[in-house]
């Protein structure tokens, strides 16, 4: 299969060159120093990091062109450890290519695949030890030992089974509930329309029920973000605009595609963006997703005001929040 | 016979007397290793690796895996109070109270970047230069495997400090497992403990990332190493280099001082960026709050690709039935990197099967001699290389001032159209190079030295090449393509037809080559000159 023509050929391995250490002693001298040289900058290095780790104060600055304010006794740890390092190492390779011989040598190779007779012998040797064992034979025993180690290969999944809950229908339910007020986030204070002014953004949770404690599972599945628009921003249908209170609108701030915050809000656009992987929903179309990856909008949140004029939740998220999942509906 | 060698014997006697080591390791220390930088790379992944036991060791002393609620009182002040993580605090009080502990986070870290960059790198030599061949083809599925091991590591080992970057990854990393078909609720509870993020998931990956990965890592490395030592390394072409030979220096003592001096070099190269470079601030970032993320939110390169890929993604989700199929996320989270790391595993045989060839290579290719491996390799390259570009739209948004949404459409265009188009550009410029070592074999190198002839004819002198120049550009094998074989000597139709198309036809493709001067042409050209 390789050309019919007559390659050139090979000439063989090339005369070896000395190097000048090889030939002139001083130049052989010079690079025994210079290993030396190296060898000794390592020990200052070591020297220096001891230094470090004793004398300087871990809380030290000192100032350093390009790098800023740097921490004096890191920096001191840090390049007397690479000083150290590095002296050794190009110590040994300037050894290695200066003064150990570079006559290059020839091992030969032998193929992989192992003699005709070796492969022969080792099939025999296994027929025959089969054979004592009869495993061609005892089809019991062969469908039993089957069965049983099979079986037992089980028990390791099993013991698995609780590393944890089943999931149930918790994905798709969060603490709001009807009439949940919304508190600040930190601060946990209940909200008045009044306190958000026209284009404002707050981040907002449920209200805590006597004696809950507020876990991070809960925010992930609980945070609201609020923004308020001049209502006739909107471009709502009639029901998700009841949903709204006085231009204040609610929308879960967990991204329903992967789950990341949705965190910047644009004022001049009135879009969301999710910082993780850029998908993009617009605030006054219901969080409709008008770029990147999110093929739904963001939950929204059905507000009202309760008797003392706080905001409350009309009802619960209108659908799961948070990124996909298959038993989604 | 002095105090010294008597000792040295002593002791060698004892050893070997209980172990028989001496008939091994004086076969062993002549052991030859060819010379070239490139095979510096998967030393590099190596070494780094050991630095990263190393580094690791030293954080778990003060690591502590824990999702408990502590309020911080350590001396790092914009953060005194503030509520958070055991495991945060913990990675704060290693950067700021423990002495050289904030050093060895960033070793540890730069380490892990550097294995990575090695371990990708190396795996391009090996790919380009068909070092994956007969008999190697376990190495390099072996090395596969270590990549893959080496991305989850490091994904898992830049999640443990909880801060709000990493929380930030893990939340997207439990979309993933979500978004799978059928069990992937069930998967992502069991993974977590519960609902994300629960109290579960920093000890559980903690144990995954100090205990489980580096052992089945180790145990592969071990693996890798000693294939490479028994089937004894490939060797690049060269005058007097055979596929029966291998040509260098003895391990001891010069390969033993090289190879031990650079893991020092590696070493301390590393320990030199983790005494200049801030790397993964995690105090800057905060504790993490599933309501909270920052912007520029990125992964560590390795991941980056992966992060372009679900951000390029079209928004496609189907309802039916009452179940959801998130596309969005199992397309460019599972599909395609599944399709691309089975690919990259089986590339060995796919290339043996359209070549038929079944020997044993020693002698690495010159890309440019195998135009067909070298497109494809560049093809995926450019894949991988626009989705990483994707993976950082939003820094380039910010750093280049262009819109976000013309990158993103940049490249999700790009990504279909780029990779073919690096296919047939390389393969032209292989080409072309092939053309040109045939003309440097035939007429010489130009020197550029100009000439005026007797009778007023200008001519540029050509320099003949030395008979190893010739050697190197010429001792490559061009393959004839596959003969179709429709049909048997006795006319019966050959029943895998359309796979004997298949692969005559990737042969042919594949076959595609400048022919190489022979010793013919060379005499040829004598004669016409005289």
């Amino acid at each position: 299969m390789s050309n019919e023509l007559a390659p050139l050929s090979d000439p063989g391995l090339p005369a070896h060159v000395h190097r000048k250490a090889d030939t002139d002693p001083v130049a052989e001298k010079r690079a025994e120093q210079q290993v030396a040289v190296l060898f000794g900058i390592s020990a200052f290095g070591t020297l220096l990091f001891i230094y470090s780790y004793l004398f300087i104060d871990t809380e030290s600055f000192v100032f350093i062109p390009v790098m800023g304010n740097t921490n004096a006794h890191q920096l001191g740890l840090g390049m007397g450890l690479a000083i150290a390092l590095l002296g050794i190492g190009f110590g040994a390779v300037h050894w290695a290519k200066t003064l150990m011989s570079d006559t290059e040598v020839i091992a030969e190779r032998h193929e992989m695949r192992s003699e005709d007779a070796d492969r022969d012998a080792f099939v025999a040797s296994v027929k025959e030890r089969s054979e004592v064992a009869g495993l061609g034979r005892r089809s019991l025993i062969k469908r039993t030992l089957g069965l049983s180690v099979g079986l037992v290969g089980i028990s390791p999944i099993l013991l698995l089974g609780d590393l944890g809950p089943l999931p149930g229908k918790s994905l798709e339910e969060t603490s709001w509930r009807k009439g949940t007020r919304l508190v600040t986030d930190p601060g946990d204070r209940p909200i008045k329309p009044a306190d958000l002014e026209v284009g404002a953004v707050a981040q907002v949770l449920p209200e805590l029920r006597p004696g809950q404690k507020r876990t991070l599972n809960d925010i992930a599945k609980d945070a609201v973000l609020l923004i308020r628009l001049r209502p006739e921003e909107f471009q709502l249908d009639s029901e998700r605009l009841s949903w709204t209170y006085q231009g204040i609108i609610a929308f879960s701030k967990i991204c329903s595609h992967m789950g990341c915050a949705v965190a910047l809000y644009e004022q001049t656009t009135k879009h969301l963006l999710c910082p993780c992987h850029q998908s993009t929903f617009d605030v006054t179309r219901a969080a409709k997703v008008i770029f990147g990856p999110s093929a739904r909008p963001l939950p929204q949140l059905a507000i009202t005001v309760d008797a003392e004029g706080f905001l409350v939740a009309q009802q619960p998220f209108n659908e799961a929040v948070g990124p996909s999942y298959w038993e989604r509906s | 016979m002095s105090a010294r060698e008597r000792v040295a014997g002593t002791v060698a006697n004892y050893v070997d007397e209980r172990t028989g080591s001496a008939k091994w390791l004086k076969k062993n220390l002549n052991k030859v290793f060819p010379d070239h930088w490139s095979f510096m790379l998967g030393e590099i992944a190596l070494y780094s690796f050991v630095i990263l036991l190393l580094s690791g060791t030293f954080l778990t002393f003060w690591f502590d895996p824990s999702m408990e609620h502590v309020v911080y009182k350590g001396s790092y002040q914009p953060l005194k109070d503030v509520e958070m993580s055991a495991a945060y605090a913990s990675a704060l009080n290693i950067s700021f109270d423990v002495r050289g502990g904030l050093l060895m986070r960033q070793i540890h870290h730069w380490a892990a970047l550097i294995f990575m960059a090695s371990i990708v790198v190396h795996l391009l030599r090996v790919f380009f230069t068909g070092a994956f061949r007969k008999p190697r083809e376990f190495n390099w599925i072996l090395g596969i495997g270590l990549l893959t091991l080496g991305i989850v590591e490091g994904f898992l080992g830049y999640s443990l400090p909880d801060d709000l970057l990493s929380g930030t990854g893990v939340r997207i990393a439990h979309a993933i497992i979500q978004a799978i078909p059928v069990v992937g609720t069930y998967l992502s509870f069991f993974a977590f403990g519960g609902a994300f993020p629960s109290e579960l998931f920093i000890p559980r990956i903690y144990v995954v990332h100090i205990l489980l990965i580096p052992g089945i890592m180790l145990a592969l490395i071990t693996v890798h190493l000693m294939l490479v030592w028994y089937q004894k390394h490939t060797q690049y072409p060269g005058p007097g280099r055979t596929e029966k030979n291998v040509v260098g220096y003895p391990l001891m003592p010069v390969y033993m001082a090289k190879a031990g001096g650079f893991f020092f070099i590696v070493f301390g190269i590393t320990a030199l960026l983790g005494a200049t470079a801030s790397i993964n601030p995690i105090w800057l970032y905060g504790p993490y709050t599933p309501a909270q993320v920052s912007a520029g939110s990125q992964p560590d390169w390795y991941m980056g690709w992966l992060d372009g890929l679900v951000r390029m993604a079209p928004p496609w989700e189907t309802y039916a039935f009452g179940y959801t199929i998130s596309w969005n996320i199992l397309i460019p989270g599972l599909i395609i990197p599944g399709i691309i790391f089975t690919g990259m595993a089986l590339y060995p045989f796919i290339e043996s099967w359209i070549t038929g060839d079944k020997r044993e290579h020693h002698i690495l290719d010159r890309p440019r001699n195998v135009p067909n491996r070298t497109a494809l390799g560049a093809m995926s390259l450019t894949f991988m290389i626009v989705a990483l570009i994707n993976g950082g739209n939003d820094l380039i948004a910010t750093h280049f001032d262009l819109s976000i949404n013309q990158i993103m459409w940049g490249t999700r265009i790009g990504i279909i159209l780029l990779p073919p188009l690096a296919f047939v550009i390389t393969k032209r410029i292989c080409l072309s190079l092939q053309r040109a070592d045939r003309e440097l074999v035939l007429h010489g190198r130009e020197t550029g030295r100009l000439v005026m002839l007797p009778h007023g004819e200008f001519v540029e002198v050509h320099e003949e090449l030395t008979p190893e120049k010739k050697w190197l550009l010429t001792q490559h094998e061009q393959a004839a393509p596959i003969e179709l074989e429709l049909v048997d000597q006795a006319g019966v139709r050959n029943p895998k037809t359309f796979r004997a198309k298949l692969q005559a036809r990737f042969s042919a493709a594949n076959a595609e080559a400048v022919a190489k001067p022979t010793a013919q042409d060379l005499k040829q050209l004598e004669n016409e000159h005289h």
